[in-house]
């Protein structure tokens, strides 16, 4: 802890922000391939940034590899571009041994799902204290184009000349299955709605994580196009508001019901069913089994996909569990630590030879 | 009946059993006892990987070999004086190993038909004259146990079991060992079930009272306090004061431990002693893998906290592209490896030196890093101590090579004084260092060539770094061929700088043309063959490396010195390999690989050899 630091270096204490998305430029050329979705995602982010009301220097992006983990080098915040699917382990430690910085992890559908899954799915099971952004674009961008795990089955890329064979994860399926307590998915072209989700997850207390629709328009072009269009997208995206009735369409045609008996949830004409069987959202619902089933809605051609926050439930995170056992533990020392470490080494079966 | 008493100067006894038999205990309290006594030990535990092997067959014998002596000794020597075998699979496991005329003391009670069977004796040993070079001492170790404690309100199940205290109490006997600790140990151990304690304790007594009693055993024996220096000692095993090392770095660096750790053989002591000092400020994490446990140590040290993670060999093969990471964000990282045998799974619980390569050399791109060695158990403290000064100063991963011979063999500490310690604090960056106010990350200390280390939460100092090559002073991403080979020669430099003292040369007689170079857990078989030779009139040198990356500054001078190098090492010669290729040097590898350490006397003869023919 800085405070601890021997030379007195204790970082000093936060003045009054009056920061704007300028402050959270760099000077760094940003790289990306004109057109691509992460360009609205960094304007995005840098505007949201202010509203944290957390000084720059407290704020740390770590990322993985891939086209999105050059992101922290466009935040003037502290930041690391680690490597290939660690972002989790790295910002893991970091924040647990750090809990008065704000702690964000950038990655992408490869670092995050394929060569870093097993780091993903610990760090939401064990909640720590991490803001996941998981931008999706379905692809491999940074190599050249081969498919990624959330690549449709069949899939002809460069790797794949006849199709994938793969079937491909659901990254919100996945969050949920290992127990993540905030989970939710926007889309690049939205800022409003990312914008919004960006404030429910810095809100929340252990791990939010965020999957965000990514067009990558040079090797997965059009990913999303369905619910980016005006003749679709009405019809494809199931805006998620808490408390509100599971209606879409241009006019709420379509509606989200459980039927009695099912295991999940389905789409329906809103005119055929009764009011009250339409599902009202709850993000809070404690088991996860609702927003898994909200996970499962959408299709192949991306129709039904739900867009906002699936689940939000409090758990104890990580971070606070472990500080706790440090605090517990420190409660009961009398001594300096050079007495206690005189202690510590004198323990056991000791003996003296004059 | 007044019994003779003998002195001798040193005992090598070994305990061996199933491994449900509680021989590692049994060991252990010995060694207590004798600690106790004064005597200068040594120990050596050798178990088999499995939990619990089937009872009774070879791969289940367990065994903890001490050696006590009234003089100052080096390893837990070569060959068993005494065996202790509580049933046949444990005599026949340990028999090529003991010399003739060693004692024997056997648990009959176990030579049935079925055992003897079990582990291929046609006829039983006890019976057939096969021993007759050995002095056996047949004892019904597991009845009379049993007879003793028919009083006692336990099972016969926890009646049986007592029989290695019985064991414990007729060895305390024979070699007059004090047994104050046993007893207050016991009591500690069973605290929850008073009857275990009163029903152990009888058993220990009865083993003793069997010794004073018996006709077998005609001689008592003494062995003398040694000649240590004064202060207060423990003893301890290297796992132990490794572990102790990192809380006393935490303690002298005045930062927050972080250790990542994944269970493995045999560093996992390491992960649940530092487990237990949360009080320093210790945060451990039992990490998802080997990668995540290198990766969240890294992310804490990137944070301000010494990042510390433990494995073995084959996790540091998965920790080392987070290991190269570190190398190129230039931060610290303590990396500690248990060697262990290898390739692959190996054996997990014998020891070996073959990861010095994979230390040295074992990442991809020009990644170096330090590397530090212990030598002994009691010196894995001062290692660990070593390496994390290296790795603050220098802001370098280090990795510290340890092995299981080291790790889980004991000896007397002479305990330190804290203040003593080496002092570990540095300091971080607190303000801009460049021109008009800006943050250059990768300026560097001219001296040390290592980078400010400027840790989040630092107004004013906000930088990105990552893997990605840097540009030289700034950080910023560079594909610059000519700032990139200045990176690369920088990276090697600064570790080529650090300060490390000059190899220390034990060499007493003049004239001396044989030097033979060690690193690691060899020092206490290579010294114990040197003095053995030295005593015998052969003059040879000894030089032990604790630096293995980078080297002593005066080893090629040292090397030089001497008509003829001789390397030992447990592996294929990877030690030599590096200084015939640094130095020129026509250094003759001398190598094994059984997963046991050497002996002192194999060495002895194979310098033997040397220095005749120099
Ligand atoms: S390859 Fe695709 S994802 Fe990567 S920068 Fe270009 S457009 Fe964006």
């Amino acid at each position: 802890m800085p405070e601890k630091n021997p030379a007195g270096t204790a970082p000093a204490a936060p003045v009054a922000l009056k920061l704007t998305a300028k402050d959270f430029k760099t000077d760094q050329e940003v790289r990306w391939c004109p057109g691509c979705g992460d360009y609205a995602i960094l304007a995005a982010l840098q505007s949201f940034m202010p509203e944290l009301g957390i000084p720059r220097e407290r704020i740390v992006f770590i990322s993985g590899i891939g086209c999105s983990s050059r992101f922290p080098y466009y935040m003037n915040t502290y930041g690391m571009h680690s490597i290939h699917g660690r972002a989790p382990a790295i910002a893991t430690g970091l924040s647990v041994s750090r809990p008065d910085l704000s702690v964000w992890v950038i990655t992408g559908d490869g670092d995050a799902l394929s060569i870093g899954g097993n780091h993903l799915i610990h760090a939401l099971r064990r909640n720590v204290n991490l803001k996941i952004l998981l931008f999706n674009n379905r692809i491999y961008g940074l190599t050249k184009g081969q498919y990624s795990p959330t690549s449709e089955l069949g899939k002809v890329t460069k790797s794949t000349p006849m199709g994938s064979a793969d079937s491909p994860f659901n990254p919100l399926s996945l969050a949920l299955g290992a127990d993540a307590t905030f989970v939710a998915r926007t889309i690049d072209s939205d800022r409003k709605h990312l914008q919004s989700v960006l404030r429910a997850a810095a809100e929340h207390n252990g791990s939010a994580f965020i999957e965000i629709y990514q067009n990558c328009n040079i090797f997965n072009d059009g990913a999303f196009d369905t619910l980016k269009e005006p003749q679709t997208r009405d019809d494809y995206m199931i805006r998620l508001e808490h408390g509100q009735p599971l209606t879409f369409g241009a006019d709420g045609q379509w509606c989200v019901v459980h039927p009695p008996g099912g295991f999940g949830l389905e789409v329906r004409e809103t005119a055929s069913v009764a009011p009250e069987e339409i599902v009202v959202h709850d993000a809070t619902v404690p088991e996860p089994a609702y927003a898994f089933a909200l996970s499962r809605l959408p299709e192949a051609d991306l129709r039904y996909t739900p867009i906002g926050v699936f689940r939000s439930v409090q758990r104890p995170s990580y971070d606070e569990l472990v500080k706790t056992q440090l605090d517990t533990a420190k409660a009961k020392v009398s001594g300096t630590p050079e007495q206690e470490l005189e202690q510590l080494l004198n323990s056991g079966d000791t003996w003296t030879i004059l | 009946m007044a019994k003779q008493v003998r002195q001798l100067d040193r005992v090598v006894i070994r305990f061996a059993g199933d491994s449900g038999d509680g021989m590692q205990l049994t060991g252990d309290r010995f060694t207590s006892e004798t600690a106790q006594l004064g005597n200068d030990i040594s120990t050596l535990p050798n178990f088999p990987a499995e939990i619990r092997a089937p009872a009774g067959t070879l791969p289940g014998v367990s065994s903890f070999q001490v050696h006590f002596a009234d003089y100052d000794i080096l390893t837990p020597g070569d060959a068993p004086n005494v065996l202790v075998a509580m049933n046949p699979a444990a005599l026949k496991a340990n028999l090529p190993e003991l010399p003739r005329g060693a004692d024997i003391i056997v648990n009959t009670d176990e030579f049935t038909k079925r055992n003897l069977a079990r582990v291929g004796y046609e006829a039983n040993p006890l019976e057939d004259g096969s021993l007759d070079g050995y002095a056996v001492h047949p004892v019904a170790l597991t009845s009379m146990t049993v007879r003793a404690l028919e009083s006692h309100d336990i099972s016969k199940k926890d009646a049986e079991r007592a029989k290695n205290m019985f064991a414990l109490g007729l060895l305390s006997w024979l070699y007059s060992r004090p047994y104050e600790s046993t007893l207050t140990f016991l009591e500690r151990k069973f605290a929850a079930r008073p009857e275990l304690v009163a029903a152990n304790i009888a058993a220990f007594k009865a083993g003793w009272n069997f010794g004073e009693t018996t006709e077998d055993f005609a001689v008592r024996y003494e062995v003398r306090p040694a000649k240590m220096q004064p202060g207060t000692y423990r003893n301890i095993t290297g796992n132990m004061a490794l572990a102790l090392g990192i809380v006393a770095a935490g303690v002298r660096s005045g930062l927050p431990v972080f250790l990542g750790a994944y269970p493995i053989t045999p560093a996992s002591d390491i992960l649940h002693e530092l487990s237990k000092h949360k009080r320093f400020g210790i945060t451990t994490m039992q990490a998802e893998d080997e990668i995540a446990a290198a990766g969240a140590a890294l992310g804490a040290s990137y944070g301000g906290a010494l990042g510390v993670t433990t494995t073995s060999g084959p996790g540091v093969a998965l920790k080392g592209e987070t290991i190269s990471l570190a190398v190129a964000l230039e931060l610290p990282l303590v990396v500690v490896d248990v060697q262990r045998a290898g390739p692959s799974t190996g054996m997990p619980t014998k020891t070996e030196q073959a990861d010095l390569n994979m230390a040295l050399f074992g990442r991809h791109g020009e990644a170096p890093v330090a590397v530090v060695a212990p030598c002994s158990p009691a010196d894995c403290f001062y290692a660990v101590l070593e390496a994390a000064r290296i790795a603050l100063t220098y802001r370098t991963p280090v990795i510290l090579l340890s092995d299981g011979y080291v790790a889980n063999g004991s000896e007397p500490w002479l305990l330190p004084s804290v203040d003593e310690l080496p002092d570990l604090r540095v300091p971080f960056a607190t303000a801009p260092n460049g021109p008009d106010g800006r943050f250059l990350p990768y300026l560097r200390d001219p001296q040390t060539l290592a980078r400010p280390w400027a840790i989040p939460g630092t107004p004013g100092l906000e930088h990105r770094i990552g893997g990605l090559e840097k540009a030289d002073k700034t950080g910023d991403i560079s594909y610059d061929p000519a700032n990139h080979d200045f990176m690369v020669r920088t990276r090697a430099a600064r570790i080529e700088a650090i300060e490390v003292p000059d190899v220390e040369v034990d060499d007493p007689d003049s004239g001396t043309r044989v030097l033979v170079l060690g690193w690691g857990s060899t020092y206490g078989p290579i010294g114990a063959a040197c003095r053995a030779l030295r005593q015998r009139g052969l003059p040879v040198a000894q030089a032990h490396l604790r630096h293995l990356n980078p080297m002593p500054a005066n080893l090629g001078e040292v090397l030089r010195r001497y008509d003829k190098v001789v390397i030992p090492e447990m592996n294929l010669g990877q030690l030599a390999h590096v200084v015939r290729a640094r130095y020129l040097v026509d250094a003759i590898p001398y190598n094994q690989v059984r997963g046991l350490p050497f002996t002192a006397a194999e060495l002895e003869t194979m310098l033997e050899e040397v220095i005749k023919n120099a």
